[in-house]
């Protein structure tokens, strides 16, 4: 059995959605425990996975492999680093406090809406684990089908036309992908990641692959220009559906960057680090003053959510700027490790952040800012939790938000003290959005009527906000044991940026 | 003069002759209350059907009078599809057929019938042969077109396929007398050497565009693809589901007899006609399906862009190129049954399910009815890890590998155009309110239920375990 731990971690919730679905619409409640059961044993698992996985060595660990196509050589492969690791615990935490949030409020087909997310928590873990690219792309795209669903059913009044625009977008930018891969493939004789990333190969392939990927990773990311689907399908989107989107699925485009652009088409990423730099810029700024005029709670964390992916993959692109051009590795290892230590955070900050906007919508069905007003008089434990994650999300030290921003920032000043700064906007325009948003939500005056009949949190959406906000503190007091986890694999990653193909 | 080795050689064919033949001797001397007993004759005719041709199946190809016959690999995996899905059609049909009084013996006979000459098809050694198995598979299709003859649609839609299918069936004649012209021989073997050597080349070429012609008509490729929403919608969908699976399966095998078994020398010609077909078949099809309301001409125009990436395949004109074809093929082959399987499944006396809004709130009546529609759509779709995404994935491959990369980008695009009415379906099952007073209810019949569940089933399964088939459809084309 421990051979195939990665194996259990990615089917575990999967197949634990048959037992949930057999339950029934007739017996909900059995389904809500089943699954809540899957998704605490998923978690234990990935905990386990934890203490089996030697940090201090760099090279992927637990790895399994069976040939899946003898006639194609394609191989079913697992294998976790670091980075690997600490994506996955996000998801198995984050997949036990959505299957808790949704307990009572998801009260149309619960079971199916459960199953659901289970299948859905499967598939990102196998995202995390797969090393083989068409294992990867199929777990990729299958994620895609759960969503769709989610977003479908249990959606807002517009939610055919996000789920539909979710779906279209997605699929367009990893066709491209799959093209690319089809490509090395027949050049390679393999999917193996790994063999792919010694290939040679001159500028002109790596360019048209270059921008195949960015294709498929900035609909992720998602970046601008191709953003768009995101605000819609979070605003469509049910709570649960918008935490997994915002926490864990979003995570999966700069992951992607880590394990397809970066080791596969290393020069032709150096060549165009200014577009995604430049783009990354464009997103914390512009996406920023976005956010401010927003006058739906879920949309404006949505831009949020963009403006902080920014950092993301700036950290990840500014490496190749300090590796290549200065042979700066410190500095490269500390962007890159802002970019990853900013995936898990914002993964915490914006489920945290979408579950308190679902908090407010199930009391009053509504997410318009200007229907809330001194929230804090009726709310004070909910009150309290909102401006934890408001500050967490503006970046305020002590928080979660504050430690991979500021590494970001710091070692983009190593590359040029011009991309620091508009960086570091985001700490003013963060701020801003996000307590003129707490302002007009939890201070003032009760206008509304409704707002005064509002009852405070009951427990079981404190343990969901409460687990939220562990996480958001430890990582933002003590980030050590997770920089820790995944520190010889940023250093590995880095090491690699320096490797010419040409 | 035929020994009794060409007997031996031919016999799954020779069986299916017989046993139609006896079905319908049978049916005159049935009272109508037994056919249950002729339909489910009619299923152990085409399964025994499959055995025979399984355990018959010579190591070596072999041919049969004097080169008219052939029984290799590929018409051993064609022939093995073919009549899987025809007996998968006819257990769907049997409740549909029953409640529209069409529950007649000629409907498996005239079925046997066609399936006969799909396999004379797959199986043609020579220009005749071809022409034999393509004229017995449609004569027997117009005729099953025209089963509900009281329906104008129907009739329309016969005289229609008829007055097309003899239109192409000339065309093909033709090409074939320019070909015979050129090369002095029908035999398919000679013709692959004679083609070489030919003194003129140009009728040769002349010949080959006319039987192109003929192949793009069967397939249902643009532009070619005229009769195929009218015949898809004016049948009876007991018919339409038979036309939409098994005989896509011949089409690919008579593309293989003609131009690779036939014209091989030709292939930097043919390829290039090919690449034109497919890219023609992917935009009509995936653009004009895009605003069809009625879901059987969806499917038709889902049929047309499905076979402009079963061309992706044939383009390649390398045993890889018709490996994947093939797999495409019976991909499409199996979605195409279970798609046509499930509107089936959900009319009943008086109410067809033909429109897409009849499906609406699938998901609230029938969830598992409309989670199998809904495996059969993301697996047309292209989405992986059902079936369809890795059938995509090798003709994507396999046109890449030809050097066509921009056809592979053509494919990969329209694949994104299609996913739009594919997801639409879904959307209206699962997204979408009941449409007040209708019902919809999944057919109670237990063999349609087991074998449909298991039909749509087997699209997730093969979605992990495409290795052995695709290891078959590669063994088979030597390299």
């Amino acid at each position: 059995m421990f051979n195939h731990l990665l194996s259990l971690l990615i089917w575990l919730p999967i197949v634990g959605a048959i037992p949930v679905l057999l339950a029934g619409s007739g017996r909900p409640n059995t389904a809500r425990w089943i699954s809540l059961l899957v998704a605490v044993l998923t978690f234990v698992l990935s905990l386990y996975l934890l203490s089996q996985y030697n940090a201090a060595d760099s090279t992927k660990q637990l790895a399994e492999d069976h040939l899946w196509i003898a006639s194609l050589g394609v191989h079913y492969s697992l294998a976790v680093d670091g980075i690997s690791i600490a994506l996955i615990l996000l998801t198995t935490f984050v997949g036990i406090l959505v299957i808790v949030g949704a307990w009572e409020v998801i009260q149309n087909k619960p079971h199916q809406y459960m199953a659901a997310m289970l299948v859905l928590e499967g598939l990102m873990i196998g995202v995390f684990c797969a090393t083989d690219a068409l294992l990867f792309y199929v777990f990729f795209e299958a994620m895609l089908i759960p969503m769709f669903i989610l977003i479908g059913i249990w959606g807002g009044p517009r939610r055919v036309y996000a789920t539909l625009k979710f779906f279209i977008y997605t699929f367009l930018g990893s066709i491209f992908m799959l093209v690319g891969l089809i490509y090395l493939y027949l050049k390679a004789g393999t999917f193996d990641l790994q063999t792919l990333a010694a290939l040679p190969l001159d500028m002109k392939e790596q360019t048209w692959l270059f921008f195949a990927f960015l294709a498929a990773f900035a609909v992720k990311v998602p970046m601008v220009p191709v953003h768009t689907w995101l605000p819609d399908a979070h605003v469509e989107a049910p709570t649960g559906g918008s935490v997994v989107l915002a926490a864990v699925m979003l995570k999966i485009g700069g992951y992607g960057f880590l394990r397809f652009s970066l080791p596969i088409v290393p020069d032709a990423s150096e060549a165009y680090a200014w577009v995604v730099i430049g783009l990354s810029l464009i997103a914390v700024v512009y996406i920023g003053y976005i956010a401010l005029v927003q006058d739906d709670m879920k949309k404006l964390v949505a831009y949020s959510s963009v403006a902080h992916m920014g950092f993301v993959t700036l950290g990840i692109f500014i490496a190749f700027m300090l590796v290549r051009g200065a042979g700066n590795l410190d500095a490269a290892k500390l962007g890159m490790q802002g970019a990853m230590v900013q995936m898990i955070s914002h993964g915490f900050v914006s489920g945290a952040m979408f579950s308190c906007i679902g908090v407010l919508y199930d009391r009053l069905h509504t997410r318009q800012i200007k229907d809330y007003g001194g929230v804090i008089n009726v709310m004070p434990w909910f009150g309290f939790f909102y401006v934890l994650f408001a500050m967490a999300n503006s970046g305020l030290p002590g928080t979660s938000g504050f430690v991979g921003e500021f590494q970001v920032v710091l070692a983009s000043f190593q590359a040029n003290p011009w991309i620091a700064l508009f960086a570091a906007f985001t700490l003013i325009i963060g701020a801003a959005y996000t307590l003129y948003m707490v302002k007009r939500v939890l201070w003032g005056d009760i206008t509304n009527p409704h707002v005064a009949e509002m009852k405070d949190i009951n427990g079981r959406e404190l343990f969901v906000l409460g687990a939220f906000a562990a996480a958001v503190l430890a990582l933002g007091i003590w980030p050590q044991p997770l920089i820790h986890l995944m520190d010889s694999s940023v250093t590995q990653l880095v090491q690699q940026l320096g490797n010419h193909k040409i | 003069m035929p020994n009794i080795n060409d007997i031996l050689i031919m016999l799954p064919e020779l069986y299916l002759v017989v046993a139609a033949c006896l079905l319908l001797l049978l049916d005159a001397f049935m009272k109508p209350e037994q056919r249950g007993v002729l339909h489910w004759l009619s299923v152990a005719v085409l399964l025994v059907g499959i055995y025979l041709v399984v355990a018959g199946q010579p190591p070596q190809p072999v041919v049969a009078f004097g080169g008219m016959f052939v029984r290799d690999g590929v018409a051993e995996i064609l022939k093995v599809f073919a009549l899987l899905c025809t007996a998968l059609v006819f257990i769907y049909a049997r409740p549909y057929l029953i409640d529209r009084k069409l529950f007649i013996g000629e409907f498996y006979t005239l079925t046997i019938f066609a399936v006969i000459g799909i396999m004379l098809l797959v199986s043609a050694g020579s220009l005749v042969t071809v022409y034999l198995g393509l004229e017995l598979l449609t004569l027997s299709s117009y005729a099953l077109v025209a089963l509900n003859r009281d329906s104008p649609l129907s009739s329309e839609a016969a005289i229609k396929y008829f007055v097309l299918g003899a239109l192409a069936s000339g065309m093909l004649l033709y090409g074939m007398s320019m070909v015979y012209g050129a090369t002095a021989t029908l035999d398919l073997a000679s013709l692959h050497t004679a083609a070489a050597h030919t003194g003129m080349p140009n009728l040769l070429l002349f010949g080959l565009i006319f039987m192109i012609v003929g192949i793009g008509f069967k397939l249902g490729a643009a532009p070619f693809h005229m009769w195929i929403p009218d015949v898809y919608q004016g049948s009876p969908t007991a018919v339409t589901i038979f036309i939409g699976s098994a005989p896509k399966l011949a089409a690919f095998g008579m593309a293989y007899r003609l131009l690779e078994s036939g014209l091989g020398d030709l292939s930097q010609h043919w390829q290039q006609m090919l690449a034109v077909l497919a890219v023609l078949s992917l935009a009509i099809g995936n653009l004009v399906a895009i605003v069809q309301t009625n879901l059987k001409r969806l499917l038709a125009y889902s049929t047309i862009s499905h076979m402009g990436y079963l061309l992706l395949g044939l383009v390649n004109a390398g045993p890889e190129g018709y490996a994947s074809a093939l797999f495409y093929a019976i991909s499409y082959a199996l979605m195409g049954t279970a798609a046509f399987g499930v509107i089936l499944a959900l009319a009943r006396a008086g109410f067809e399910c033909e429109e897409i809004d009849d499906l609406k709130g699938l998901n609230q009546r029938s969830p598992w009815m409309a989670f199998l529609m809904m495996l059969v759509m993301f697996s047309l779709a292209g989405v992986p890890p059902l079936f369809g995404f890795f059938a995509k994935l090798l003709v994507l491959q396999a046109a890449i590998h030809a050097g066509m990369l921009w056809l592979a980008i053509v494919g990969a695009v329209f694949a994104i155009i299609g996913l739009y009415y594919y997801l639409r379906v879904v959307k209206v099952m699962y997204f979408d309110q009941p449409n007040e007073g209708a019902e919809l209810k999944m057919q109670q019949d237990p063999s349609v239920r087991v074998v449909l569940s298991l039909n749509a089933l087997s699209l997730l399964v093969l979605g992990f375990a495409w290795g052995p088939l695709l290891g078959w459809c590669r063994s088979v084309f030597p390299g």
